[in-house]
């Protein structure tokens, strides 16, 4: 099971801010060992985030995103107290939900 | 060796963007002084990196691994059931809140003067069951894994986040391990004939664009305390204090001081005591 999300979300005047820090490998499958033997990729594929229980986001990530990745995103017409949820799904099939409420 | 490289080809880059940003025109209305003015410009590059390093410090993912090592603090339990909660950091068993910015400091039970990692481990290693070669065997983190006690130590300093510097200088022992410090940091050796001071012994020295702190005195010996544990952004990694002092040793051509060695101990005694009433800003972020 994979580490908790770090999720911030605060009211900035009529847009709510929305930071998210996730723990990820992130391999991209290009990296060798110490053995040179390939590391397999493993990197999270799918991203979606409901406020207020109405997806605003739904994304696809590929390897090109870094490893333990911060995203930070502004949602418009979110009020304090909607609970954010935020979901990844990797390409091994992991998976990882944390959810908060956003902030006055 | 890779990873080096690679941390070499990073910073290879990033000095080649610094020489573009260098070629701007500096918006500065009164054109300084023709001395000041080289330093003005080394001035405005540290600050740029600096902004760089605020935006960064905000969703700094160090905090991954003080989760971790919260994680493991409070609910990890040994082989007879015991768990951090009987670790004494200085301020009472259990107690973590401001431990880290009062080590190095005597410990009674020990009869040593620890830093704030060696401490840790001595407590994992006493209360979790880790075992000592086991830790030795890779103390510092590296890309395919940052070690338990990495993020316990990580952890703990997160716990001292926005607090001021207090390393204790009242058992003899501390004060002790206070002057081997300097002696240390004063001290020429190696192919290089090298000291510490050679570079952190006099205001306004540099490695290309890096200012180097004067670790003499307080307000700069702080930077050199400040962002660590650092998150390293080359591989994702945490880094310790402990390492960023092997690293030191290296760079001199030293031959490395094996995990938590006394000289290491006594160099943190005295940078941590210089530094002493400095704000400690919590882990750091590098790049």
């Amino acid at each position: 099971m994979a580490d908790p999300m770090k999720i911030r979300a605060q009211m900035k005047g009529d847009t709510a801010e929305v930071r998210v820090l996730m723990s990820h490998a992130m391999e991209t499958g290009q990296r060798k060992d110490n053995a040179g033997a390939t590391v397999p990729a493993h990197f999270i594929q799918s991203i979606t985030v409901d406020v207020g229980g109405k997806r605003v986001i739904q994304g696809q990530t590929g390897t090109a995103v870094s490893r333990n990745p911060v995203f930070g995103f502004k949602v418009k017409g979110a009020k304090a107290g909607d609970k954010v949820v935020i979901n990844w799904v990797d390409n091994k099939g992991d998976k990882r939900t944390d959810e908060t409420t956003i902030a006055a | 060796m890779k990873q080096r490289l690679s941390t070499l080809l990073v910073a290879a880059a990033m000095s080649a963007a610094f020489a573009v940003h260098a070629q701007q025109p500096v918006k500065k209305p009164v054109p300084p002084p023709a001395k000041a003015a080289a330093s003005a410009k080394q001035g405005g590059i540290t600050a740029e990196f600096e902004k760089f390093r605020e935006v960064l410090e905000e969703d700094n993912p160090a905090e991954l691994f003080e989760a971790r090592g919260e994680d493991i603090w409070k609910h990890k339990k040994g082989p007879d059931g015991a768990s951090m909660a009987q670790c004494d950091l200085g301020l009472g068993a259990g107690v973590v809140k401001g431990a880290y910015v009062q080590m190095p400091r005597w410990f009674a039970d020990v009869g040593q003067v620890m830093d704030a990692e060696r401490r840790v481990v001595h407590c994992m290693v006493k209360y979790l069951g880790y075992k000592e070669e086991d830790i030795r065997k890779q103390p510092f983190s590296n890309v395919n894994k940052t070690p338990d006690h990495v993020s316990v130590i990580t952890y703990v300093a997160g716990q001292s986040r926005n607090l001021k510097i207090a390393a204790p200088q009242k058992h003899p022992k501390e004060k002790e391990t206070y002057e081997i410090g300097k002696e240390i940091f004063a001290y020429r050796a190696g192919p290089y004939d090298f000291s510490c001071a050679t570079c952190h012994g006099e205001d306004g020295k540099r490695i290309r664009t890096q200012d180097l702190p004067n670790l003499r005195k307080p307000d700069q010996a702080i930077r050199a305390y400040q962002g660590w544990p650092g998150y390293r952004m080359t591989g994702g990694f945490m880094l310790t204090q402990q390492w960023r002092m092997n690293d030191c040793f290296r760079q001199q051509r030293f031959p490395e001081p094996g995990y938590l060695s006394d000289s290491i101990t006594a160099l943190l005694a005295y940078m941590t005591a210089t530094a002493n009433g400095q704000v400690y800003k919590g882990p750091g972020i590098k790049r």
